[in-house]
């Protein structure tokens, strides 16, 4: 019986459901037939043996499902887990509270204490990956000195021999066999559901580019704060179980660095982006553990597990599942770049309404496509694109940001109206680019106002600017690495304006790759891209989002002019889908042929706005863009 | 709570002085890796206690002069700082895997040393250990004067270094930029090695004085990681003089709560003075 897939084929929503119900049948079938264990008549040793590979299992992947999934390394789960054992220890045995019911407690107290750890170090910007594991690692010591210093220990540890085991099985050993059994079915779905989710997704987002996942509508601090409070939680409910188990608790024993090396150990030797990663890694080190202290060689012990450590991260990076998946795609059908369509036949692809309140597919024909092949189209309901007279959309009144000193933005003052393409000019340096990161909340506005139908931006987090209807591409793509091109696109379907659900958000991405000429390379990872490609996905990205304004950074730069004039065709096409866009370009030619208005910015100021033919000429604006000579 | 005497509460300041001096000497190295290499080497603590204990070795054994054993320690702690630099260069290592192998690299070293000199405390007696003189109505102990005066100077010959030499400049230029600065002709792998050799010598000499001044235990090297890092993080990246004034502000801290409350309540200290600034400075980090 295999538990682990090694790849993730193709699925359409209906497999995809049915994968998750066949995964979680799987582990509720396992977990029933271990179950029965108890009732075999083996020797106590093997229930307890097996206690310990569940409580390793519940470790490490809770601690997986925050750290492995969004990349931020915690050594503090030996805190989390501590918080657990002595909120029993202190219920059972001084309060007489039924042990059962201190398990809820353990798990409120641990997830308490991560939240207070991550509502500080979260709010970090820079090196807060870092920060956060030491941090997590200082919290295990100060969380020690308090309990020995207070009467929630006071020095001797705690005896928890008075407080009866609940009679779950046939014998002690079989009842805590059980619990752990129902703590590692409860954790391995919750790692399994998170996976598979919208949280997922988010998370692994996070481990690839926290900075671009927020600005395409992730909400990362609440994500990082739900993935550490599970985690947190379920690393209680097993000190809970734990500190019944050892029945004698101790601060020295319990705070200690023993248990975050091991649960790192294991999920990075299993595998950290794969829910049954910590698994694998969780059964082979509680075999080597138990030989060594079988063995009565703890010290050594631990120096091999340091340099296990040191070998797997060195020769073993992505675990053992990561290394045969590895394999199994070295070995498997490469998708080929003769499977993708010619560039030049991309738009005759079927065209997603970008309108949001349709998720139907129109089929729209440009002039382009008159040759086109395969694809059914109708008709074009063509007419010129007519500037609509629409209202305010975007509102920026004397934008500034300063980058130690110099102004890229300086006092900007200008209107976006409803359905209108807007050309943003002006030479390199001139603050474009750093525009757009201020509109999508990439960067924080140090003064003016910002207002997007109404809604305030300036105070806005970049998530919710997304979610709002605020889409962008970045100049240099910056796509999630270890996402598909698929999950890449599906990403921001579901955390965009659009906030489909995830099975939803596959199809729509679906779409819009087949829009983008890029379907072929659906499973392929950003790596495997070229150049145009990863434009291209930058734009399929922005598109999935079904954005109400449109931030295209740069999107001709590095194209053919071919290539140009059907990407022209193509925003004029999304424009007629509904949404308005802000052209940052430096292809005239495009410039001149798509925009209805341009304003022309020059060392952070806006120097001209106007009808693109008329602006292009003033004096201020020839002088801008190639020296004064030439006025 | 009885308010202790002035005397005490100056004593204490002054003993909070000279640990936070060994605070600073500590997070230097960490400091100008983790700012100017982008690498976490916890592997510093570990190198430290190495340190320490070899030196302990040597004069209690040997009966060698403790600060002659530095002849030995600070070649021996930069070829080993070298050598793990090269092992992360030619694996690539991310600067958080950095973490991980150091991570794993301290655990081993730990294990050795407690595997050679047993989980008891050791404490090195030597000529120095009771050398102390008068100050006014304070004892000033000679090993503690002794770690201020290297840690000040270290830090100021780091500071002077990365301002008025060419490979302090090309150090910090490749810091803001690697490509860009190797596409300048700097060597950058060369000034790695040199750095992660200088930083490892650091903490040679960081041990030394550990062993001159306190106890040891193979244990205390995690003990001195949260507060060590504390005052680097404190005392801002890659910067000289940050770790000092960082650590002499915890160690005083440390000192005054030791003196005003109980001993035991000293680690919670230093991990406060972080969470204030990450709570009022957040944009720092």
């Amino acid at each position: 019986m295999s538990v682990i897939e090694l790849a993730d084929p193709p699925l359409r929503r209906d497999a995809r459901a049915a994968r998750t119900r066949n995964v979680t049948a799987l582990i509720a079938g396992a977990a029933v037939a271990l179950a029965f264990v108890p009732y075999l008549g083996l020797p106590p040793f093997y229930e307890s043996f097996l206690y310990l590979t569940f409580h390793w299992i519940v470790l490490a992947t809770s601690w997986n499902i925050l750290s492995g999934y969004s990349g931020y390394f915690s050594f503090g789960h030996g805190a989390f887990f501590g918080a657990g054992m002595y909120t029993t220890a202190t219920l059972a045995a001084k309060l007489d509270v039924p042990f059962l019911l201190t398990l809820p407690a353990a798990a409120f107290v641990a997830m308490t204490l991560g939240l207070a750890v991550g509502a500080v170090v979260f709010r970090v910007r820079r090196i807060r990956g870092e920060l956060f594991a030491l941090v997590t690692l200082a919290v295990t010591f100060v969380v020690g000195t308090v309990v020995l210093n207070t009467p929630i220990d006071g020095g001797p540890g705690v005896y928890l021999s008075g407080v009866p085991v609940p009679k779950l099985g046939p014998t002690a050993a079989s009842s805590f066999y059980l619990m752990a059994l129902a703590a590692m079915v409860v954790t391995l779905l919750a790692a399994y559901l998170i996976q598979r989710s919208k949280l997922g997704l988010g998370l692994f987002a996070i481990h690839d580019d926290e900075d671009v996942a927020e600005v395409l509508g992730v909400p990362t601090f609440r994500s990082k704060m739900i993935a550490l409070a599970v985690s947190c939680a379920l690393a209680g409910v097993a000190g809970g179980i734990h500190a019944l188990f050892v029945s004698y608790v101790t601060a020295g024993e319990t705070f200690t660095i023993t248990v975050p090396l091991t649960v790192v150990l294991m999920s990075v030797l299993g595998g950290t982006r794969h829910w049954a990663g910590p698994v694998v890694g969780a059964a082979i080190i509680t075999a080597l553990l138990y030989a060594f202290t079988a063995g009565n060689h703890p010290v050594a012990g631990r120096a091999v597990f340091g340099a296990l450590l040191i070998v797997v991260i060195l020769f073993l990076p992505d675990g053992v599942l990561g290394w045969r998946r590895k394999i199994a795609k070295a070995h498997g059908p490469k998708p080929t770049d003769d499977q993708l369509p010619p560039e030049s036949a991309f738009l005759d692809r079927r065209v997603p309404s970008a309108d949001e309140e349709s998720g139907t597919i129109e089929t729209v024909a440009t002039p382009a496509m008159a040759t086109g092949p395969s694809t059914a189209t109708t008709p074009a309901p063509t007419g010129p694109s007519m500037p609509r007279a629409g209202a305010d959309l975007l509102v920026a009144k004397h934008l500034r940001k300063s980058f130690s000193g110099v102004r890229a933005v300086d006092d900007v003052s200008l209107t976006i109206r409803e359905g209108e393409i807007l050309g943003l000019l002006g030479p390199n340096g001139s603050g474009k680019s750093t525009f757009i990161n201020l509109v999508s909340g990439h960067y924080l506005i140090d003064a003016g106002e910002l207002t997007f139908r109404g809604r305030d931006l300036a105070r806005s987090d970049a998530h919710v600017i997304a979610q709002l209807g605020i889409a962008r591409t970045y100049q240099i793509p910056r796509p999630f690495a270890h996402l598909t091109v698929l999950e890449n696109v599906a990403l921001t379907a579901m955390f965009g304006a659009a906030a489909l659900p995830r099975a939803e958000a596959e199809q729509e991405a679906e779409r819009w790759l087949d829009f983008t000429g890029l379907a072929a390379k659906r499973d392929a990872l950003p790596d495997d891209l070229n150049l145009h490609q990863r434009k291209f996905l930058e734009l399929a990205r922005a598109l999935a989002a079904r954005p109400r304004l449109l931030l295209l950074d740069e999107v001709l730069s590095g194209l053919t002019p071919g290539e140009i004039n059907e990407a022209i065709a193509l925003i004029r096409k999304i424009r007629d889908g509904g949404a308005t866009i802000v052209f940052v370009e430096h292809v005239m030619r495009a410039v001149l042929a798509l925009t209805d208005r341009v304003v022309v910015l020059d060392h952070g100021s806006v120097i001209a706005e106007g009808a693109p033919h008329e602006v292009m000429q003033r004096r201020e604006v020839v002088t801008a863009f190639l020296g004064a000579g030439h006025a | 709570m009885n308010l202790p005497s002035g005397t005490l509460l100056a004593q204490s300041a002054l003993s909070g002085l000279f640990v936070g001096a060994l605070y600073g000497l500590l997070g230097l190295g960490l400091s100008l890796s983790w700012g100017l290499l982008r690498q976490i080497n916890l592997a510093h603590f570990a190198l430290a206690f190495l340190a320490a204990y070899v030196c302990f070795q040597l004069s209690s054994v040997a009966h060698v002069d403790p600060l002659l054993t530095l002849a030995l320690i600070v070649p021996g702690c930069f070829a080993a700082g070298v050598a793990i630099q090269w092992l992360f260069a030619r694996f690539r290592i991310s600067p958080f895997n950095s973490l991980l192998v150091t991570f794993g690299l301290t655990v081993m070293l730990e294990s050795l040393i407690q595997g050679i000199w047993t989980a008891d405390f050791r404490r090195l007696e030597s000529t120095y250990g009771d050398a102390r003189f008068r100050l006014g109505p304070l004892y000033v102990p000679a090993p503690e004067l002794l770690t201020f005066i290297v840690a000040l100077a270290l830090s100021l010959a780091v500071w002077a270094i990365l301002k008025y030499t060419d490979a302090g400049r090309a150090l910090r230029a490749a810091a803001e930029d690697g490509p860009i600065a190797e596409a300048f002709g700097i060597d950058r792998k060369k000034l790695a090695l040199l750095l992660a050799g200088v930083s490892a010598a650091s903490a040679g000499i960081g041990g030394v004085c550990i062993a001159l001044s306190q106890t040891l235990a193979p244990s205390q090297i995690y003990a001195w990681i949260g507060v060590v890092f504390a005052a680097v993080m404190m005392g801002g990246l890659g910067r000289p003089f940050g770790p000092l004034v960082a650590g002499i502000v915890i160690g005083v801290s440390e000192a005054l709560t030791m003196a005003i409350t109980a001993p035991s309540w000293a680690p919670l200290v230093s991990f406060s003075l972080l969470l204030v600034v990450l709570l009022a400075r957040p944009g720092r980090f």
